[in-house]
């Protein structure tokens, strides 16, 4: 798809972005979305996840469905989402007004070695979920449009889907919680779910 | 609506109502139809249709950790989907109800069926989800009862698979 390189720097980018998401809960998918939000700053507001690829997207729509009245925005990658891409469908046909999708497309499976992946030539993920009926799609290629993707994740109606098209950086290794009992009773207990 | 015929549904409907499972994900399967229509007429329930049975682990398992009950209807071909996914739910020590219409078991006419429905039961068993299988309607309700109990209060996956004795073979107009 690109024509020019991919600009954007994840980790100041993914940085800025969540110092505005004011109290949406955020599912990262496997890998490098994790360890942004991770880099981020922690918070128990963030389902990190560290397999089953595919499904960040269907558990933020669990979670969605579950509640209602919280912003929920899944972050992922064009690996994942290609991946499980009928789950845009889902999405769509179930119309959640509070979920949203922010897909960090580097164009490569960055996690096992930077094999190409397949938005690489052809697939715009934006234009593939329009089709799947998703109501808004924006597409960021500018560390500059933070503000603007923010609004359109955070404040705007869902279901909403976001491309940002990432460059290829070589980021410190930052690891969080793995033991997933452990990040699901701190979730829950941030929604008052879980006793302490 | 009128009242299904196949003696099951309808109990296993009421349990699901009484464990409060506000969301079924399904691929539907034709032995499902009574239930997922009367989940689908109910305004307090959403059934959610799936394009592949492993969205639907994720979306229970999304449930659960935002404070919901739902659970995962499909036909025993859809099993060999959900494998991977099935570790999110056990990583993350979520509950995962299963409710399996067998098909290439009990007098299965089409050959392509045949491989899976023999792998249901030890593949779900080799990703740690404990099987419940019933072969006779009027032990539906009960198994479904033991599966669900299991899985929620023990925060485990647990599958009911409903022979294909008990829905019927599809014979495709065949001898």
């Amino acid at each position: 798809m690109s024509a020019t390189p991919n600009k954007i720097q994840r980790r100041p980018f993914m940085a800025e972005l969540l110092a505005k998401r004011g109290k949406a809960l955020i599912v990262p998918g496997l890998g490098s979305p994790t360890w942004d939000c991770f880099a981020a700053g922690d918070s128990p507001e963030y389902l990190y996840s560290w397999g089953g690829m595919g499904l960040a997207l269907p558990t933020a729509l669990g979670i969605a469905l579950a509640q209602p009245d919280r912003r929920v925005t899944c972050v992922t990658g064009d690996g994942e989402i290609m991946m499980g891409i009928g789950s845009l469908a889902v999405v769509a046909d179930n119309a959640p007004k509070n979920l949203s999708i922010l897909v960090l497309d580097n164009e490569k499976f960055g996690e096992t070695g930077r094999q190409r992946g397949l938005t690489s030539s052809r697939t715009d993920i934006a234009a593939v979920a329009k089709g799947f009926g998703i109501p808004a799609t924006m597409t960021v290629t500018e560390h500059g449009a933070v503000a603007e993707l923010a609004k359109f994740l955070f404040e705007g109606p869902g279901p909403v889907l976001a491309v940002a098209k990432i460059a290829i950086t070589e980021d410190p290794w930052q690891l969080p919680e793995k033991d997933g009992a452990n990040i699901a009773h701190r979730f829950r207990l941030s929604l008052g779910l879980d006793q302490a | 609506m009128s009242a299904p015929s196949d003696g099951w549904s309808d109990a296993v409907f009421r349990e699901i109502k009484a464990r409060d499972i506000e969301v079924v994900c399904t691929v539907p399967d034709g032995g499902l139809t009574p239930l997922l229509k009367m989940i689908e007429g109910d305004r307090a329930m959403r059934l959610v249709t799936l394009t592949t049975e492993e969205e639907g682990i994720g979306i229970a398992t999304g449930c659960w950790l935002g404070g919901k009950r739902a659970m995962i209807a499909m036909q025993s071909s859809g099993v060999g989907n959900c494998i991977n996914a099935l570790g999110l739910p056990a990583a993350f020590r979520a509950p995962c109800l299963m409710l399996v219409t067998m098909r290439g078991q009990w007098g299965e006419f089409n050959p392509w069926q045949v491989p899976m429905g023999q792998a249901v039961k030890p593949a779900l068993e080799a990703v740690g989800v404990r099987c419940f299988p019933v072969d006779k309607p009027a032990e539906v309700a009960d198994t479904f009862i033991a599966a669900a109990d299991i899985a929620y209060n023990s925060r485990i996956s647990a599958a009911v698979l409903i022979s294909q004795r008990v829905i019927g073979a599809k014979g495709f107009g065949q001898k």
